[in-house]
């Protein structure tokens, strides 16, 4: 699904990345612990978190996130974005929360990652 | 190539900055033109070793060592040391507090992750002095 999509179907705004939203992902991973995103993302992820500090953008960088979207209508500091910037990696917040920008996603398509042992 | 080494400091609950030594090794193994797939292993490894630095330690470093056949990683802090290595190690265990989960902390999947990410995972306690961690990737063609 690409950036552009998503944004379309979640009525997100984009915070930064305007030049990314034809960038492709494979995959959704939501969640608010940065040591699980780092364990189970995988490359063509998009991150879907309620957190908005820079780890969060730091934790993105490490594991090669595509895109993060927050939800619930968080928007990060200046700076947050900033450091989004400096590592290509495309931002957005959609007001809606976890759950449902989940199911809107999975509606159109976009799958979860799952654990190896489930 | 011949041998490359850099070294971080990181300090104690510094949060700004958390996360630069990492992001500077990244792109050092990215200036060299290495595999994604290394890189992104030892990128993760290096966060999760600084985090804990931050998080848990009275501060201390990070250092990569770059060898033709390698990447090693050496995290290594002044204190306070793990009393239980074993228990460290187990996924789940934390004793980060409140604020720190606030944060997106705490899950206790540091340590584990850095044994997955690496080939040959090393670590030394002793409490009141400090902890080591060792992360060594093997290099293969084409890395
Ligand atoms: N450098 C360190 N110095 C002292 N204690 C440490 C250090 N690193 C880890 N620990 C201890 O080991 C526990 C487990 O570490 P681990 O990195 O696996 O989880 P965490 O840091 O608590 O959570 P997460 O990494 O998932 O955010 C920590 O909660 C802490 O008690
Ligand atoms: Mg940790």
């Amino acid at each position: 699904m690409k950036i552009r999509e998503i944004r379309d179907v979640l009525n997100a705004d984009v915070l930064w990345g305007e030049d990314l939203l034809d960038r492709e992902v494979s995959y959704a991973f939501g969640s608010d612990l940065m040591s699980d995103v780092l364990a189970f993302v995988k490359t063509g992820t998009i991150l879907l978190t309620g957190l908005v500090n820079s780890q969060v953008v730091r934790t993105a960088e490490m594991a090669d996130v595509t895109a993060i979207l927050f939800v619930r209508g968080k928007v990060p500091d200046e700076e947050v974005i900033q450091l989004a910037k400096e590592n290509s990696i495309a931002i957005l917040t959609t007001k809606y929360t976890l759950f449902t920008t989940s199911g809107i996603l999975y509606n159109y398509g976009l799958r979860g990652i799952e654990a190896d042992n489930i | 190539m011949g041998n490359i080494s850099y070294e971080f400091p990181v300090e104690k609950d510094d949060f700004e900055r958390a996360g630069e030594a990492s992001s500077k090794i990244k792109k050092i193994l990215r200036q060299l033109g290495m595999d994604s797939g290394i890189i992104r292993r030892v990128a993760i490894g290096a966060y999760e070793a600084e985090m804990n630095l931050v998080i848990h330690s009275l501060g201390g470093t990070i250092r990569i060592d770059i060898d033709p056949k390698s990447i090693i990683i050496t995290a290594e802090d002044k204190g306070p040391g793990i009393h239980d290595i074993n228990l460290a190690m187990k996924e789940g265990y934390s004793t980060a507090t409140e604020k720190i989960r606030e944060m997106g902390f705490g899950a206790g999947m540091g340590l584990p992750n850095m044994k997955r990410c690496s080939d040959i995972f090393e670590i030394q306690s002793i409490v009141g002095k400090g902890t080591k961690i060792v992360m060594k990737m093997n290099l293969k063609d084409g890395d």
